[in-house]
């Protein structure tokens, strides 16, 4: 079932192959949105076939687990409201004069090698493959992030390829001493990086040089995750980004290069105990939450306000992980879904309001409710699912990760994060309700919807609901991942 | 090749290729800093080349070629035509660092290299693992030209002398990674270093010049 096993990579490849050939059609769009739910189609038939197994396919290069799975549900379902949201998007910025047609085609092509890099990476059995995927994601997305060619985008472009190919290069010297370390362990050269090999040779490799890759891989991956101190790329990027870009790489992005990080840590906590990195994922959390909810207070620019939300909930992540029960990493992984498909409600809306201002400033804009429902009711809820109010999803894992905190004996973790939760809630309240309340202003522009952007919201708002009232099968399979993942009970 | 001169091209290819760094952070004119990279990327081909024909490793030769194609001559032309034929453009600012304080504080980053990578060479004292802090100085003086320099040419020139260093390292301390990884990082860094070279051409169009310094809209 090797096939199985590849089609999440080579379906968004075959997209992109086909927009290279035809140029941005509608068309080529909708093939990537099909390519985008054929990921997510592979994620339900994979994740009813393993159970709490792994398979591996392309002589183990590859792998597919409960983590596989989880994560491809998340690539697939932002991914499908993506890229279909994109459709109307780029029309509209084609006939606003913001991109031209090969600025179109290009995004056409680029948008499924991204889907496609990010599959690799969390299908990726040899952790060297996952680097590499991991880069790829970098590479793909330069041209997105600066799609507009503004001087802003410019900007934004340049730091977000540095930053983050320096963050990622060390990572790619933590995997080259592990490596290093795993070959002394007494692994054979060929198979030393993949995952199962590691795990197996985990408990004798040498304490030092591990401490010092495993610090360096905390600190790439986290660059990417958008992890201090390498996160300044991100408010800048996910800013100057086309809106559903943005949706990808604070939905889905992020996530996958803290799953990586996830892999990691049951290698290293194997080797070293839980003490180093839960040190390492503590500090890095807390900081992350500090910096945002501090610049979430003073924010005056909506899509920069929703990019620290993401390194807030990022933060919050980390410092889940960093409990590392299998009630923490359980609710960790509901976490990063329902965080995915709510960030992706407010970016694709964000997107719409940003199109007919031409400006993402806060002040500018007024009475979004009143102006037009789809959007204004579709940023609220997913404004509501990401400060974690129930009945959406985020309360619930928010509620078991404060358990799991407290159960760990981290109350001091659980006290700071708490605290900077709440600042961060009132900073999103007071700006989410100065945009969407209120009179519009009577010189208003209208707030155009094409129709394959109101069928993304409104599916994602469905989505959004049916998480909050169950996560139904999906309970088990984040359980199953977290004892996979060798967290404690 | 016996064992004392396997040693000592080994140490030679370390000490030029950390050398390379040193007077990278020392001139200022872009293309001389270019044209050291092109030395840099010699230095470590040597070091996959020396340790291939002493294993009698017929891959990692192959490696060794690919990686001089690529670190000495494809990248650095690459980088070359990005440099701008205005006189401003060619040479790097007025530095953040002056030059002296530069070559002290590259000292100081090689006594740390020394210090940083003690466990590597206990847990393996082989004449390569010997040569790594050679390689962990590339990457600290590299992250320092990063952070310290002002034209974007710089900067990239600053990545791939991290990635240069991360290279070293990984062919020293265990001849180099699984070839699947090698081929997938290697295209990697030329993807990168295309966009870097690319998004510097824009910059020159849009900001009319590659300072760094100009991308201040960004900012909270």
């Amino acid at each position: 079932m090797n096939t199985l096993l590849l089609l999440p990579i080579l379906a968004p490849l075959a997209a992109a192959a086909f927009a290279a050939a035809v140029g941005w059609r509608r068309l080529s769009a909708f093939v990537t949105v099909l390519a985008a739910l054929s990921v997510l189609m592979t994620a339900v038939v994979l994740g009813s076939q393993i159970g709490s197994g792994a398979r591996f396919g392309v002589g183990h290069l590859l792998r597919a687990d409960a983590l596989t799975v989880t994560m491809l549900i998340v690539i697939g379902t932002v991914g499908t409201l993506a890229t279909w949201a994109s459709v109307g998007y780029i029309n509209a910025e084609l006939a606003h004069g913001h991109t031209d047609e090969r600025g179109a085609n290009l995004y056409g092509v680029l948008v499924p090698i991204f889907l496609a890099a990010m599959s690799l990476a969390v299908l990726a059995n040899n952790i060297g493959l996952m680097w590499v995927a991991i880069e790829a994601t970098t590479v793909a997305t330069a041209f997105l992030v600066g799609h507009r060619r503004t001087r802003a985008a410019l900007e934004a472009t340049w730091k977000y390829v540095v930053i983050c190919s320096v963050g990622i290069a060390l990572a790619f010297l933590g995997t080259v001493l592990l490596y290093f370390a795993s070959l002394h362990a007494g692994a054979s050269s060929g198979t030393t990086l993949n995952i199962d090999v590691l795990l197996a040779h985990a408990t004798r490799l040498d304490p030092n040089v591990t401490h010092l890759a495993a610090g360096l891989l905390l600190l790439g991956y986290g660059a990417k995750a958008g992890l201090v101190p390498f996160h300044t790329w991100l408010a800048d990027a996910h800013s100057q980004s086309p809106a559903p870009v943005s949706a990808l790489m604070s939905g889905v992005l992020l996530s996958v290069a803290f799953s990586a990080l996830l892999r990691v840590k049951s290698v290293v906590d194997l080797a070293l105990g839980a003490g180093f990195l839960r040190a390492g994922l503590l500090i890095v959390g807390l900081l992350t939450m500090l910096i945002a909810a501090s610049l979430l207070v003073v924010q005056t620019d909506f899509k920069r306000m929703l990019a620290y939300s993401s390194m807030e909930n990022m933060g919050l992540v980390a410092v889940a992980a960093a409990a590392g029960t299998k009630l923490a990493i359980a609710a960790l992984l509901l976490h990063v879904l329902a965080h995915g498909i709510g960030k992706t409600l407010v970016f694709l809306a964000a997107g719409q309001l940003q199109a007919a201002h031409d400006s993402t400033a806060i002040s500018d804009i007024t009475g979004v409710l009143a102006r037009s429902r789809l959007i204004g009711g579709a940023f609220v809820v997913g404004l509501a699912v990401l400060l974690g109010l129930p009945p959406f999803a985020m309360f619930a894992s928010e509620l078991s990760i404060s358990r799991a905190l407290a159960s760990a004996h981290l109350e001091w973790a659980l006290g700071a994060a708490l605290l900077l939760v709440v600042i961060a809630f009132a900073a999103l309240v007071r700006n989410g309700s100065r945009m969407l309340l209120g009179p519009p202003d009577p010189g208003a522009p209208t707030i155009a919807v094409p129709r394959s952007v109101a069928g993304a919201l409104v599916t994602g708002v469905t989505l959004s609901v049916a998480l909050g009232l169950t996560a139904g099968p999906l309970t088990q399979l984040f359980r199953t991942a977290a004892t996979m993942l060798g967290a404690t009970p | 090749m016996n064992q004392a001169t396997y040693t000592g091209v080994l140490d030679l290819a370390a000490g030029a290729f950390l050398l390379a760094a040193v007077l990278i952070v020392w001139r200022r004119e872009l293309r001389a800093i270019v044209r050291m990279l092109a030395a840099q990327g010699v230095a470590l081909a040597t070091i996959p080349l020396t340790v291939g024909m002493y294993q009698k490793d017929a891959a990692l030769v192959v490696v060794g070629v690919v990686v001089l194609l690529l670190r000495a001559v494809v990248l650095p032309l690459l980088l070359a035509r990005a440099v701008g034929t205005e006189d401003h453009e060619r040479r790097e600012s007025t530095p953040l660092v002056n030059t002296t304080a530069s070559l002290l504080i590259t000292a100081g980053l090689t006594v740390l290299a020394y210090a940083v990578t003690r466990p590597i060479i206990d847990l393996d004292p082989s004449p390569a693992t010997r040569a790594v802090p050679a390689a962990f100085a590339v990457i600290l003086i590299a992250v320092f030209v990063m952070v310290s320099r002002r034209r974007a040419l710089s900067q990239a020139v600053g990545f791939m002398m991290l990635d240069n260093g991360i290279a070293a390292t990984a062919f020293l301390i265990t001849s180099g990674v699984p070839l699947i990884v090698e081929l997938g990082a290697s295209l990697d860094v030329l993807f990168a270093v295309l966009v870097l070279g690319l998004l510097t051409g824009h910059m020159r169009r849009t900001f009319g010049g590659t300072d760094l310094d100009q991308l201040r809209e960004l900012r909270d």
